[in-house]
């Protein structure tokens, strides 16, 4: 069937208004434009307030349309470092001028990363030992960890060390005392 | 008379009947046919909760013993629907414990159920075998309890993305000693952490178990108790695929995949390490349903495990896999047949992945069994359509989500009429379809002239006018759910076509361009649709009477106007020119 651009209502019965008048074409413009957003409901993710015709921009509810347990699950996990991008944290030492960043991917365990930052800070930081951590040493290294702690380095698998490490401070070995003994 | 069978041999021949199709053909031949079918039907499938009344089916059907029933619109899963909508089923319970005390089977989707309803399911049903909740709400897991403590025959328990409200884990441990009966188990949507010794114990003395889907909490290291106690499960979803990299750790899952023979489902994968797939290799080759939709692990892990499962029909996956991860699916995996892509970041601003329509078009172009489709992307072209719609004629849904609303072809800045066109012109089969990015009325005329056996369309920011809507509701003749947001859709063509929505379960539309007065005349000359609309702005006669609604949900009852809305659902009645409920 064809249609011309004006729709034969007149042939139905459904129309608004009284019989024999042609309707109006214009809806009231005084109302709610098309892409309000629900009052209600709103997404998870931070929205933006636009003014003036919807920019596609703009965050609007249920777009694109992910339920959200997926975004709520994607959120939680960890997203895979791209290639190349490293995990550098910062690195603090005590007494020193300015705070400096290593890339932790480039190392493959304890003994390279100690290196490392001793060349890097010229200092000693010694062996590390299970029972007395880095007792004896000038400087002891600690890091932050994802749940805020302050922990002792060498403690867990290199592993887990560099996927929960968030920063690094290279403590002064009298002040480490406490954090040996465990 | 002469000529009629006894009613007996008519009830066994109608015994063969399972479809609910071929059952409402046979009542309606006649009277008696209609009569003994009714007593011999014993499952019922109720598309829309509110289409119909508790008593009514009750009156017709008097010995149901499965029930299978669907509440909120779809769009609901996108927090379109406002709480407290409705969808209660408890209503249905109460009648149906009266009703129906040899119930077996309770299967639900977008319903609010509360542990009132699980706590009476589980004392009025004595022979209660499958509870499956999907995309529910309104529970938790003290309902849980109830249900697996007094259901002793129970079969299957699947909460598929289900809110549950989770106040521990102790649920679990209801399950008495002698329940041996179990085949399913799905708390994948669960977060607390079960006791694992009573979940190793319930998995140990259920020797029918075929589905295990754990929740995240199930740590990795466990994986092999349980699997050592079911070798004979089908379907198996874990827990969080992660751990310190050690390999006793490795070694056992490898070992205890290896006795799972008969394994042909995974998902799971929740905190993926790379380095524990390669346990999993063992079964690739038997796996045809492979969730990967959680795994947040970069493309090159992706193809290493998706290419060893060369029997794969069912592959969901984040877009971590990118355009070369799907060429890759497409050269090993000839059998797929369900591909559904996911969006890892899909509030950023730029893309985070190389995944472009390239990708589809290699999995169209490699696997001539394609005929479902889910992708998120970034970028869409008219000529990738084409393609796509050339190769996969047999195609029966293809969902395509281009994040950006009203993206244009990226090659030729034109709208997507064209491709969209093609694949209604081509996949003749097609049952569903969801569009997006730049989309005018002409593709609405392609839809309405083609698309002879869609049966549900979702519509978003597309569309110029009433024709674009007209030309769907007045061609597809299979039409049986449309949902539309933000489209300039507005009176008259909802009006012109008011009869159609009789023929239909459901039309959803939000922020489009229907006026409070043509909701009001469509429900006063329909009284056989409900005519919902929702607005939170307040009662719509407070605005003027061409001021669009927020959002409109018209479905077609036999139960008349219900009477559980919430303050911001009004329905339009021929009796007056507002009620309330």
């Amino acid at each position: 069937m064809e249609f011309e651009s004006d729709l034969n209502l007149k042939a139905t019965e459904l129309r608004l208004g009284l019989p024999g008048r042609d309707e109006s074409e214009e809806q009231s413009s005084s109302c709610v434009k098309k892409n309000k957003r629900s009052s209600s409901e709103m997404d998870s993710s931070s929205e933006h307030q636009e003014s003036g015709p919807s920019a596609p921009k703009a965050q609007v509810v249920g777009w694109p349309p992910v339920r959200s347990y997926r975004k709520n699950v994607l959120q939680q996990q960890k997203k895979p470092e791209s290639d190349g991008s490293g995990m550098f944290v910062k690195v603090s030492m005590d007494g020193a001028p300015y705070l400096r960043k290593i890339d932790l991917k480039c190392y493959k365990n304890y003994f390279d990363l100690l290196k490392a930052l001793e060349n890097m800070f010229k200092c000693t930081i010694g062996v590390y030992s299970e029972r007395e951590g880095y007792n004896g040493s000038e400087y002891a290294p600690t890091y932050e960890d994802k749940d805020g702690d302050w922990m002792l380095v060498g403690d867990v698998p290199w592993d887990m060390f560099i996927t929960s490490c968030k920063r690094l401070r290279i403590m002064k070995g009298s002040e480490a005392k406490g954090l040996g003994c465990l | 008379m002469a000529y009629s069978f006894p009613e007996e041999v008519l009830e066994h021949v109608f015994s063969f009947l399972s479809s609910d199709r071929d059952r409402n053909a046979v009542s309606l031949v006649c009277k008696s046919w209609y009569e003994i079918e009714r007593w011999c039907r014993r499952r019922v499938f109720i598309g829309n909760c509110y289409a119909v009344s508790p008593d009514i089916v009750i009156r017709r059907f008097p010995e149901v013993r499965a029930l299978e029933m669907k509440g909120k619109p779809h769009f609901a899963d996108f927090n379109l629907v406002p709480e407290g909508w409705g969808a209660y089923v408890h209503p249905w319970i109460r009648a149906m414990s009266a009703a129906y005390p040899l119930l077996e089977e309770i299967k639900l989707k977008r319903m609010v159920v509360t542990d009132e309803s699980l706590e009476l399911i589980a004392r009025s049903f004595k022979n209660f075998k499958v509870l499956v909740l999907s995309s529910c709400e309104g529970f938790t897991t003290d309902g849980l309890a109830s249900i697996a403590a007094n259901c002793r025959n129970l079969r299957e328990l699947d909460l598929r993305e289900s809110e549950v409200e989770d106040l521990s884990g102790h649920w679990l441990s209801h399950f008495p000693d002698n329940c041996t009966s179990l085949v399913s188990l799905n708390m994948s949507c669960l977060g607390s952490e079960v006791s694992f010794s009573a979940l190793e114990r319930l998995v140990a003395r259920c020797p029918n178990l075929r589905t295990l889907r754990l929740n995240r909490a199930v740590p990795i290291e466990k994986l092999p108790n349980l699997l050592h106690r079911a070798p004979q499960l089908v379907e198996l979803g874990t827990g969080a695929y992660s751990a310190e990299i050690r390999s006793d750790i490795f070694s056992n899952l490898a070992e205890a995949f290896s006795v799972c023979k008969q394994l042909k489902g995974l998902s799971g994968f929740w905190d993926v390490v790379p380095a524990f797939l390669p346990a999993m290799y063992s079964v690739c080759s038997g796996i045809t349903s492979l969730n990967l939709s959680y795994a947040t692990i970069q493309s090159p892990d992706l193809v290493k495990l998706v290419s060893q499962c060369r029997n794969l029909q069912r592959l969901w996956v984040l877009d971590y896999i990118e355009d070369t991860g799907l060429e890759a699916l497409a050269a090993s995996c000839k059998d797929l047949q369900e591909l559904r892509v996911f969006p890892s970041d899909p509030f950023g601003a730029e893309p985070n992945v190389a995944l472009t329509e390239q990708g589809l078009v290699s999995v169209s172009e490699g696997c001539p069994k394609l005929q479902s489709v889910l992708y998120f992307c970034r970028q869409m072209s008219n000529a990738a359509l084409v393609t796509i719609a050339r190769n996969r004629p047999e195609m029966i849904r293809f969902r395509l989500c281009i994040i950006e609303p009203q993206a244009p072809d990226y090659l030729t800045l034109e709208p997507l009429d064209a491709g969209f066109g093609a694949i209604v012109e081509n996949c003749k089969e097609l049952r569903r379809l969801s569009m997006s990015g730049l989309l005018t009325d002409k593709v609405f005329e392609y839809i309405g002239n083609h698309a002879k056996k869609l049966e549900m369309l979702s519509i978003a920011f597309a569309g110029d006018s009433d024709l674009g809507l007209h030309h769907v509701l007045s061609g597809c003749e299979s039409l049986r759910k449309l949902e539309i947001r933000d489209c300039p859709f507005g009176d008259k063509a909802l009006l012109a076509n008011a009869a159609k929505l009789e023929t239909m379960r459901s039309l959803w539309m939000s922020s489009c361009s229907v006026s409070f007065g043509a909701c009001k005349l469509l429900g006063q000359k329909m009284p056989r649709l409900n005519v919902e609309v929702i607005d939170e702005r307040g009662p719509p006669d407070s605005r003027p009477e061409s001021c669009p609604v927020e959002k409109l949900y018209v479905y077609r009852t036999v139960a008349g106007r219900r009477a559980d809305m919430p303050g911001f659902v009004w329905t339009m009645d021929g009796d007056k020119s507002l009620t309330f409920s």
